[in-house]
């Protein structure tokens, strides 16, 4: 056994783990299901929502797995009766303070609770009193926020704290009155928001939506596919989520290499171009004072024979190649490349130098 | 010498207390008429300065404004003082030598501390909170100048000796946190004093910082030099203005004696303090929202571990101990281990602060051995039970999140293992006495609302589950109550107590719980037959006029919004339970007490 292992027993079953280790991130390792709501691996361990409450041998009480290291000789149990029933109490105590209206939900079929009240059966009847009733925040271009749908979860709090680093929002009030919201309840907007749309793609239920894609279809009858970002040479990867051949948002990957789910807001909302009326489709060449539609031979014959031109009359220092941010690595060397070996000048730049 | 005409002021002594209780009730006129009187008598204004003084908070804060007044060596103490009152004492106990009998402290006075033990207590009520001089002049500071010269490994081995452990409500050893911090790995460590107080009634910690501030900063010295931290913080609510102003002072004074800032008291530590301002959330209270708080966040919890002694303020091992815990320091480090530990019972040593509340006769703060039993509290220091014909039912301990404790079980210790065994706990210091006209579902409603209403929102058992505890309660006090509440209410405190993250939810359920568990019969009076066998639930209550009682005057008719009572002249009054809305305005109007 090396210094930085540390052995412990998940439901009988011998794990090895880091230093680092929580009881969760064990718990992946040796394919063991821990059901979260308040989890995202983008942030920090929270331990609010309680439903991760794991028997850790022979403690008083239940402990978080989220926020609990790991120790050398645990012996972890996370599906006795005694967490099930704990964790049935807590979603009890969450529906008991929810609309319960999952037929006209936008997050239907794509919502943590309702995935677990299925799973450990439970519905919103247990316990009757007052519910949240704040209205519809509607105020803003992109997000719609529910807040009678908010479990407190913190997540939308803590990936605009922690990872966006805005902190457009945080908790208000105190008790049962706590709601994620801005400062002194005020609209997002510009002077607040980088309009991410991070919050919206962590939250668990269907209390943060974006409000461009509302009624325009169901998690199940969305194709999803997976693109880059055009956006900027980055190389953030999303899913494009097609509905009968429209582009109808736009959701995070969470297994992508370069973004791990986080975009900003030209990635998460910026689509609209790709169905806008207005989108250039094809090259266009200026006669006069018109820009005429061309084909790209056309386009191409006549850009080569100007530079030809150009180089013939004034010299080969007078041209010179100038490419965007928003072409990946390849694309800049390809333009390089051809300016000094067919221009046969150094004359390349970068937007990105400004 | 305190002869007729006789002014020799340098054997007369004047102490005013000066709490927040002291001010409220108005003993700086007190001191400003006593200065003003003996000015006009010809006494210097220096010597004055010397001879009018202020201390803190001696306890008994139902009959402040309390002075001594020493001549000659002896001490007569009044209460109940008003600047009115002090023209009298001048003329006729200073100049005449008689003091004035009928504003003398009674019997009650003296039985209220007979049985206490007074050591944090004890200069707060007898010296100027704000002259360092007066606590370097009983000894102050000796203890933190002595722990200088020790190994900082001896301190702790010094404390655990001791056996104290935190008074700010867990109870945990202080010396064994000390060292957990001690041997934690890191550049800069933390000490910091928990003055947030959050418990409604509690002013434990208040009073010791406005009584004796100089005991904290010197408490701090300690464990600062002890766990290796050079910086320290006072968190304390700014609903104390007060004791910030105290703290304030003390802090200034100990930088120019050289007790903080580079090399104090000539050594080559450096420590320095800060005080912190809270907004005065409960949750504050708690040590990593404590945290949370000075690092500038919002204040809530965090789950343990890591523990602040590994972990705390921006991410440093950090020790966080309450005022209490730190005031009792300097004497342990003077008196020793020993003297500490012969105090108290097997695990509990020492004395514990109590705030005395509710129906009792001699209500204010106290300070008593660990291990005393309740009714010695009540019945020798509280001196028993507000009214006459009332009887003890309940202690309520612990604060807010405390339980309560049955008058049978009165002659049980106050020690930390007792009353969690009893189902409370020891908590900051609350104790609220109970009569019998005290209704235990309202009284745990009571509780409830203030826990609920400090939830910090973070995890779902504490935020939503004491807010539905709390509705069944209602509906219980407002007989709307169902069979199955109790069982409800019993499952789901279960579930609060042990899924919540921190002390506060972990605990709320307890005045619920306990009071389930002594009391059930009163809840299910609530449910199954509708009644509230205190009388104060005021929908369960049933107006009815009673006929040997009622003189016919029509009163109760005159007054009733709901138009329940029928009443002709010369006839007895009548009230229709139908239309009755249960306000009680005949209640309060008949003058004949002819309603029930
Ligand atoms: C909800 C809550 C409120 C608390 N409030 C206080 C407080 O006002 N003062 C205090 O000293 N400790 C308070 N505590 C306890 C602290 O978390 C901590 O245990 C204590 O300050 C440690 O000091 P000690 O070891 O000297 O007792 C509170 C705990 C909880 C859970
Ligand atoms: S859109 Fe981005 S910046 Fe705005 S609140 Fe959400 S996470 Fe914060
Ligand atoms: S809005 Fe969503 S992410 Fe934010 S706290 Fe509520 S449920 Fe969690
Ligand atoms: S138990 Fe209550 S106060 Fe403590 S973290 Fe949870 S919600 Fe906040």
């Amino acid at each position: 056994m090396s210094d930085n292992t540390i052995n412990i027993k998940m439901n009988g079953v011998a794990v090895q783990c880091g230093l680092e280790d929580t009881i969760l991130t064990a718990s992946k390792k040796a394919g063991i299901r821990i059901p979260t709501l308040c989890h995202d691996d983008r942030l920090e361990p929270y331990g609010g929502c309680r439903l991760c409450i794991v028997e850790v041998n022979g403690g008083m009480r239940p402990l978080p797995a989220c926020t609990t290291p790991v120790a050398e000789g645990m012996e972890i149990r996370t599906e006795t009766e005694d967490v099930r029933k704990i964790r049935k109490s807590v979603i009890a105590l969450l529906l008991s303070n929810h609309p319960n209206d999952c037929m006209r939900c936008e997050s239907t079929g794509d919502c943590t609770l309702q995935d677990l009240s299925y799973e450990y059966e439970v519905d919103g009847s247990q316990y009757e009193g007052e519910k949240c009733e704040l209205p519809v925040r509607d105020d803003n271009p992109f997000i719609t926020f529910e807040p009678t749908k908010c479990i407190l979860c913190g997540r939308c709090v803590r990936i605009c704290n922690e990872v966006v680093m805005a902190g457009t929002i945080d908790f208000n009030g105190r008790g049962f009155d706590t709601i994620p919201d801005t400062a002194f309840g005020k609209p997002r907007s510009l002077d607040n928001c980088e309009f991410c749309g991070q919050c919206v793609s962590t939250c668990p239920t269907g209390a943060l939506t974006d409000k461009k894609a509302r009624g325009k279809g169901r998690a199940h009858e969305m194709k999803k596919v997976r693109t880059t970002c055009s956006y900027c040479g980055t190389g953030c990867n999303f899913d494009l989520n097609v509905k009968d051949g429209e582009v109808v948002k736009v959701t995070s990957a969470y297994d992508a290499p370069v973004n791990h789910g986080n975009l900003c807001v030209k990635g998460r909302y910026g689509y609209d171009f790709i169905h806008s009326d207005e989108r250039i489709t094809t090259p266009l060449i200026k006669k006069g004072n018109k820009y005429i539609e061309a084909t790209w031979d056309e386009a191409l014959e006549y850009c080569a024979r100007r530079f030809s031109d150009i180089i013939k009359k004034h010299g080969k220092e007078t041209v010179g190649g100038f490419s965007s941010s928003r072409c990946s690595n390849e694309e800049n060397f390809l333009l390089s490349k051809f300016v000094r070996t067919v221009f046969k000048t150094n004359n390349v730049d970068n937007c990105a130098r400004v | 010498m305190a002869s007729k005409n006789n002014t020799d002021i340098k054997s007369l002594v004047i102490r005013v207390c000066v709490g927040t209780g002291g001010l409220a009730a108005g003993s700086q006129e007190v001191i400003d008429e006593f200065t003003k009187l003996l000015k006009k008598k010809g006494v210097r204004a220096e010597v004055l300065k010397k001879c009018v003084n202020k201390t803190g908070c001696r306890g008994f804060c139902a009959k402040d404004v309390l002075a001594d007044v020493i001549v000659d060596g002896i001490s007569h103490t009044y209460q109940l003082l008003t600047a009115e009152n002090v023209a009298r004492i001048v003329e006729e106990h200073i100049v005449g030598g008689e003091p004035v009998e009928q504003w003398l402290v009674g019997p009650e006075y003296h039985a209220f501390h007979d049985k206490q033990t007074k050591i944090l207590l004890h200069e707060c009520g007898h010296i100027d909170p704000e002259d360092i001089n007066a606590y370097t002049e009983i000894g102050g500071y000796n203890g933190a100048r002595k722990a200088l010269t020790m190994k900082p490994e001896n301190i702790i081995a010094q404390i655990k000796d001791s056996g104290l452990r935190g008074r700010g409500g867990a109870g945990f050893p202080t010396g064994l946190k000390w060292e957990f911090c001690r041997n934690a790995d890191s550049d800069q460590k933390y000490i910091i004093c928990n003055a947030d107080e959050g418990d409604p009634g509690a002013f434990m910690d208040r009073s010791i910082i406005e009584g004796n501030p100089h005991s904290v900063i010197e408490g701090m010295i300690i464990s600062g030099y002890a766990i290796g931290a050079s910086f320290g913080y006072i968190y304390i609510r700014a609903e104390y203005p007060l004791a910030i102003e105290r703290l304030k002072i003390a802090l200034s004074e100990a930088r120019s004696n050289g007790f903080l800032g580079k090399g104090i008291f000539n050594s080559d530590f450096d420590f320095e303090l800060k005080i912190k301002e809270g907004a005065g959330a409960f949750i504050c209270g708690e040590e990593t929202a404590l945290i949370a708080s000075i690092e500038g966040k919002r204040g809530m919890p965090r789950s343990k571990p890591p523990f602040p002694a590994h972990k705390g303020l921006l991410g440093k091992p950090t020790v966080i101990n309450n005022v209490e815990t730190l005031a009792t320091l300097p004497s342990i480090m003077t008196k020793g281990a020993k003297w500490f530990s012969s105090i108290g019972t097997e695990k509990s040593k020492g004395t514990k602060v109590f705030a005395l509340t509710g129906k009792i006769k001699n209500t204010g703060l106290i300070e008593v051995p660990m291990g005393i039993s309740l009714k010695e509290i009540i019945y020798d220091i509280g001196g028993g039970m507000e009214k006459k014909n009332r009887t003890l039912k309940a202690v309520q301990t612990g604060g807010p999140s405390g339980g309560c404790i049955p008058a049978a079980n009165i002659d049980m210790p106050v020690d930390y293992e007792s009353l969690a065994a009893a189902g409370s706990m020891m908590g900051s210091g609350g104790m609220v006495v109970m009569d019998d006209l005290t209704c235990m579902v309202d009284m745990s409603k009571f509780f409830l609302t203030f826990t609920a209403n400090e939830s910090c929102g973070k995890c779902v058992p504490c935020r939503v589950g004491t807010k539905r505890m709390l509705e069944i309660l209602t509906r219980i006090t407002e007989g709307k109550g169902k069979s199955s509440d109790i069982d409800l209410l019993l499952e789901l405190g279960k579930d609060i107590k042990l899924a919540s993250l921190c002390g506060l939810g972990q605990s709320a359920p307890n005045p619920v719980l306990s009071t389930l568990h002594y009391f059930r019969d009163e809840y299910e009076a609530h449910i199954n037959e509708g009644i509230c066998p205190a009388g104060v639930c005021k929908s369960l209550r049933r107006y009815t006029v009673s006929d040997e009682a009622c003189k016919m005057c029509g009163k109760c008719k005159t007054v009733c919004p709901s138009d329940a009572v029928t009443w002709e002249k010369k006839q007895k009054a009548v009230i229709s339970k139908e239309k009755c809305i249960k306000c009680g305005a005949c209640y309060e109007a008949c003058p004949f007490n002819a309603i029930l």
